[in-house]
Parts: structure tokens; sequence; C-alpha cells
């Protein structure tokens, strides 16, 4: 007999083993639902996959009896924007004080500290500042957002920027260039690849704080919605909600992956690592 | 071509001498060879010539004039390892000392006819060093010998008056490293610069250089032996009109 941590699955079983305990999860709400349905056709906790599915597509396609919008189209481009806002202004704001604190000592003597005492703040407990300051609207939850995911992003560059050999730092200089030049030629275009790795981390409390945003002030946006429905203990559409966050969220992992492959070939494959 | 002279250099680190009393004057052209045990300070020494580091005590001068406070392209150097860029190809990271210093000061780089030149020239060195087939390749995909091939190009696009070379070769298997010896030696005799190796290779320092220094601890202390440092105990001219292998190595007691 192999010892256990030396048996590999082939393929097949590779398969399988995945499925297995996707299809047991399946099978149990199934079973779950079916008997609470059998004794009560109206109950609302584990609806059937069908009433899933017809919320979904009322949801999708026929416009709300008050705004007349098409209120999953709405809520998904909403809460897409705010994310994408929050993560692409945390994002800057993270590579312009991460480079400069890991490049430049003179600006990492202020900014290093300054960057782990702000990284401990919790986010969230932050959000009645930013919504006495920035008001309701969108800009509070674009910054909770930012401001959540921005001092992790930066901490991060700065250990990447200062991962980088001395050796090639001192060899753009032997090259003729300067501090500004190393920056932009040397540091940036190597830091670029790691600064969408660690977007993809910091991916996961992104949307924690956009869903919290969204719970506690918005109109519209798929956060409110699930939170708005818990009222009405509308599993029929939390469910399929949250598997669609699920996705969004997979596919975004997903496309940072790719982009950072295409774009930066030479990624993951350096001399002398 | 420049003169490098050494007048009296120590190296210390609050209470731990690492250098002391280094005197040497290095004619233009010659090709010196650092020898020494781990931790005599031959790393030291190499970044006391780049400007890495400060001598704590005595002068360097280079042509006369003393040595620049920070690393310029007066001097390249190449390491055992990352002295390449991963993230540029083989062609960028020979052009990008010509970009840098040809290029303005705000972008760094050129354009039009003045690229096509400088790209021109930059292939010419790719295929000094037999890389010219690999000039669309990124650092990550040549092997250990060509990328150290590629640093010796990307180095010597700027033809600097004294090259530094940090172990090069430390990391080659025994096939590659002969050819990396007699590409270096040919690229040497052809453009006649000052080169300063420092390898713990005997064999190598003896077939590539013509001057041989040994670093080694001349004083002793055995209750405190940070008190003293390394200094110069052998400074070996070697023949190069010898055939090679001939250079006769002598004992050191």
């Amino acid at each position: 007999m192999r010892r256990l941590l030396n048996l590999q699955p082939r393929r097949p079983l590779r398969l399988a083993l995945f499925l297995a305990p996707v299809a047991a999860m399946l099978v149990t709400y199934l079973a779950f639902s079916d008997a609470r349905l059998a004794e009560n056709p109206q109950d609302r906790l584990l609806p059937a996959f069908s009433t899933m599915g017809d919320t979904l597509v009322r949801m999708a396609t026929e416009p709300d009896r008050r705004s007349g919008d098409l209120l999953f189209w709405l809520d998904t481009g909403v809460s897409l924007q705010r994310l994408a806002l929050g993560v692409g202004l945390g994002a800057l704001t993270a590579l312009i004080l991460g480079v400069a604190s890991g490049l430049i000592p003179l600006a990492g003597a202020s900014l290093s500290p300054l960057l782990a005492i702000i990284a401990m703040v919790p986010p969230l407990a932050i959000l009645p500042i930013l919504l006495i300051a920035f008001g309701v609207g969108e800009l509070a939850k674009v910054m909770l957002i930012a401001v959540g995911v921005a001092p992790f992003i930066a901490r991060e560059l700065e250990g990447r920027v200062r991962e980088l050999p001395r050796e090639q730092l001192i060899k753009a200089q032997t090259l003729g260039a300067g501090t500004w030049l190393t920056l932009w030629y040397v540091v940036l275009p190597q830091i670029l690849p790691r600064l969408f790795d660690a977007i993809r981390l910091s991916l996961g409390a992104a949307w924690l704080f956009l869903i919290a945003a969204e719970a506690i002030a918005s109109t519209e946006g798929l956060g409110y919605r699930i939170f708005l429905m818990r009222r009405y203990l509308a599993m029929d559409l939390i469910l399929p909600y949250v598997a669609w966050m699920t996705g969004l969220a997979w596919f975004l992992d997903y496309a940072l992956r790719a982009l950072n492959r295409r774009l930066f070939p030479w990624y993951g494959a350096e001399a002398g690592r | 071509m420049s003169e490098l002279t050494l007048k009296n250099v120590g190296m210390r680190y609050g209470d731990t001498v690492v250098l002391e009393r280094l005197n040497l004057t290095l004619t233009p052209g010659t090709f010196c060879a650092v020898v020494g045990a781990s931790g005599a300070g031959k790393s030291t020494f190499l970044k006391l010539l780049l400007s890495e580091l400060t001598p704590t005590e005595g002068s360097i001068t280079l042509g006369g004039r003393p040595l620049p406070r920070e690393p310029g392209p007066e001097r390249g150097v190449v390491y055992q390892r990352y002295s390449v860029f991963p993230h540029l190809t083989a062609l960028d990271n020979v052009c990008f000392g010509l970009e840098r210093t040809q290029g303005d000061a705000l972008f760094g780089r050129t354009w039009g006819r003045k690229r096509r030149a400088l790209r021109a020239e930059a292939s010419a060195l790719l295929e000094a060093v037999g890389l010219a087939a690999a000039a669309k390749r990124y650092p990550g995909a040549l092997s250990g010998g060509m990328q150290q091939r590629l640093a010796l190009a990307q180095t010597l696009a700027l033809k600097p008056e004294l090259l530094l070379l940090d172990e090069p070769f430390g990391a080659l298997d025994p096939g590659n490293k002969q050819a990396a010896h007699a590409l270096l030696r040919q690229l040497w005799a052809e453009r006649g610069m000052t080169v300063v190796m420092v390898t713990h290779d005997l064999s190598e320092a003896f077939t590539l250089g013509t001057r041989v220094l040994v670093l080694d601890k001349v004083r002793e202390d055995p209750h405190n032996p940070e008190r003293f440092g390394a200094s110069i105990t052998y400074d070996l001219p070697v023949d190069r009109s010898a055939p090679p292998g001939a250079a006769s190595i002598p004992h050191a007691s």
C-alpha cells in the first residue's frame, strides 16, 4: 500500500472527487426543500430551484412596477460600478504610496509606520465618519471600499518593491538611470503585475465593504437588495443573488489573472528566482 | 582610459573592520582578478569600487578624480544573479543603458532615427555575444550562461571605463563557464577596458587575470577577530604572453 501523501488521483477520479461534495450539497438541499414544501407549499425558507429561477427571470426581465427599472441589472450595474471605482481609487492611491515608501527611503521613513498603523483601523468602524464626511450618496460607499483596500495593497506593494534585488537598482544607476528613470523603467513595470495580484487578493474585502455599505445606506445595489428582501424572508431571491455575486467575484478574479498573463508574459518566469 | 587608484582605503562597520590599508594602482587595461576566502571582504571591495559603499578611510580615484559618490555609467557591473531586468526582452535589456543615457531627462528614451540607430547598435552587441537569435526573448527563458552573456552585452553597451564583475560565472557549469571565459577575454582584448573581477575560483582568476590580488587578514587578534580587517596579501602579475595554463601559481603559506 502506498503512502497517502504519495497517492495522486487520476483524471476521472479527480473530477469525481470534485463533483461529489457539490452533488451532495445539492441533493441535501433538494431533499430538505422538498420535505418542507410537501408540508407547506408556501414555505419561503428553502425554495425550489424552479421558484428561484422564476424570481430571477422576473427580476431580470420585468420592469419594476414602481420605478420601471429592470432591478437585477440595475443592482448589478450599480454595485459593479461602486466596486470598480472604490477598488480603482484605492489601488491607485496604494500604488503611489507603496512604491514611494518602498523605493525612496526618505518617503518610507514617514509612510511605512503610518501605513502600518492605518492598516489596523477597522474600515467598517470608520463608516460612520465616512457617511458624515461624504454624505449618504455614492461617494461614501466608494470611499469605504477605497479606504478598506488601500492600506493592504499599499503595504503589499511596499514589500514587493523592497523585495526587488538591490542589484537591479545599482545596475540601473550604472546604466545611466536616476531615481525618476529607475522608478519609471525598472520598478513600475515590475510592480504592475504584483499590483494586479494584490487587487485580486483584496477583492474579497472589497465585496465585503460594498455589501456592508449598501446594506446600511443605499437605494439600489446587490447588497441593498438582499438585505431588503431579508425582511420578507425572500430566500428565492437572496440565494440566486448570492450565487450571482459569487460568480461575478470569480469572474473578476479570473479576468485579472488572464490580464496579468497577457500583459506581463515574463511574470512568474523571472531570471534567477 | 583612466587609472584606478586606492590610497590607504579601509572599511569598517562599527567595531568590525572588514578591509584595511588597501593600496593599489591599476593601469588602464588591466584585468585584475580578486580572490580570497569567504568573508575576506571581496564583495565589500567591489561595493567600494561601485560607490555602493563609501570607504571609512582613505580615498579612491578614477582617472585622477575622486570616484563619483553614486554608481554611474563610467562603471559597469555584472553580478552572479539579478544582472538583467526580467521584464525586458534581451534586446531591450541591451538598449536600456543607451536609451537612458541618450534620451532626455524626463522620458529617458529616444525616438525616430536616433532610436533606430541605437537599436541597431544593441543588435550588433547581441550578435557579438552570440544572442542574436534570442533578441526577443525574456531573460527567464534564457539559460544561465546566456543570461550572463546578455548581462555583459548590456553593461558593455555604455563602454564603461571600469568593468566590475562579481562572481559572474560562479553559477555556470564547466562548459558554459569556458565559453563565457573565452567571450570575456575576447571582449576585453577588443575594448581594452580595466576589469576588476571578484571570484572564489583560483583557476578562473589565473586564466583570465593579468594581475591577481589575494585578500586576507595580515594581522589576527585571537581574542577579538573583528579588530583587524583583510588587506592585499599577494599581488601577483600573470604573464599573458605565456600559453594559457602555463602561469605558475605560487603557494601561499
